[in-house]
């Protein structure tokens, strides 16, 4: 688990009954998860220099608000690509065929998250972003899904929450615009509920009321308006 | 850190070819029991570095836990394995999971470069300077 901080998610892994590697740059954070007794073995790492594991061991990743923070230069030597190539490689070569890696980041900007998914993609990993709640500024979460080694049918990535519809791929963001998963190295982005295009107003066209006046006017400008009768303004049955 | 992390850790520090397995130098370690998962020690001993694990045991005093050749998949699933106190089973689950390393170092076997362990926990943060390209 990257940037595992006290262990409070960890818990959950175990829970679950699994065997779980937590890794977390700020010691005071493991002193916590130490002291609520994790289960889980705690590295104190920088997952930006890489994450030390030999090849294949690893069925597993997740990540909780951590990732992002590789974007960050907190040192004048940082580079944020080397830093976030050291972490997608690593973490590719740790994990077994067809083992899946979870990461929930926030990205400040379009630019941190296209810096994110292009550094996974480079280190071979296949799968996209799933966003819920994507409208919402306090629930949204965007999630990296990636597996690792040729995609199958349970490969496919998860509908975001947020309302109902179909998750669809946002054209302007993917890489190939086709979000095509028979390609292995294809991220595709899918985010849940692009804006629906503004609607009908429910008032149905102008009223009755709106028309007459209208016609009104016209007259007192002195134009040609026809009389009113009782079917002026009436409702039509639509052709559409 | 339990011995089956151990067996996955490697050294990350410019310098390495390898960095695995790092060498063991265990000043304390404590042993905590839990109840054996079979499926998950038959899903895991392909996985294992059999000789790095019983390299870690030698280090921890402890040369009799292990045989020199890992068990089969046979012995393990085997009816009853998880019960037999000293069958290949629990010897492997104690191992892995119920040994505890507290305080100690891991040592890089190319640079000779030290990670210290402290409250079982390995520091494995590199200097700027030793940060790979």
């Amino acid at each position: 688990m990257a940037g595992c901080g006290s262990g409070l998610s960890g818990e959950t892994l175990t829970e679950q009954g699994h065997h779980w590697i937590g890794y977390d740059i700020s010691k005071s954070m493991l002193d916590v998860a130490l002291e609520r007794g994790s289960e889980g073995d705690l590295l104190l790492a920088d997952m930006g220099q890489g994450l030390g594991l030999r090849p294949g061991v690893i069925d597993g990743a997740i990540s909780i608000s951590a990732v992002q923070w590789l974007c960050n230069a907190d040192k004048s030597c940082h580079n944020p690509r080397l830093r976030l190539k050291a972490f997608f490689g690593s973490l590719y070569r740790c994990l077994a065929r067809g083992a899946r890696a979870v990461l929930q980041f926030y990205a400040d900007n379009v630019k941190q998250s296209e810096m994110i998914v292009t550094a996974a993609m480079r280190a071979g990993f296949a799968g996209g972003v799933v966003i819920d709640w994507p409208h919402s500024s306090k629930a949204k979460k965007s999630y990296l899904v990636l597996t690792c080694g040729p995609p199958s049918l349970h490969s496919s990535l998860p509908k975001g929450k947020g309302q109902d519809g179909v998750m669809c791929s946002d054209d302007d963001e993917s890489n190939d615009g086709s979000g095509d998963d028979d390609e292995a190295q294809t991220v595709g982005i899918y985010e849940r509920n692009r804006p629906k295009k503004r609607q009908k107003t429910k008032k149905n066209g102008k009223g009755k009321a709106w028309l007459l006046n209208k016609k009104e006017q016209m007259r007192r400008r002195g134009r040609d308006v026809p009389a009113d009768t009782k079917y002026t303004g009436r409702k039509r049955k639509s052709y559409f | 850190m339990r011995l089956l992390t151990h067996n996955m850790l490697a050294s990350n520090a410019r310098g390495a070819v390898t960095g695995y397995p790092l060498k063991l130098q265990v000043v304390k370690w404590s042993t905590k029991e839990v109840e054996p998962n079979a499926d998950f020690l038959r899903g895991i001993l392909p996985k294992l570095d059999w000789p790095a694990l019983v390299a870690a045991t030698h280090a921890l005093g402890l040369p009799e836990l292990l045989p020199e050749t890992p068990p089969t998949d046979a012995e393990l699933s085997a009816e009853g394995a998880a019960e037999e106190e000293g069958g290949p089973l629990r010897r492997l689950h104690r191992a892995l999971l119920e040994i505890h390393i507290e305080e100690g170092t891991l040592v890089c076997p190319d640079t000779e470069r030290c990670f210290p362990i402290s409250r079982g926990v390995p520091n494995m943060l590199l200097h700027e300077d030793e940060v790979r390209n």
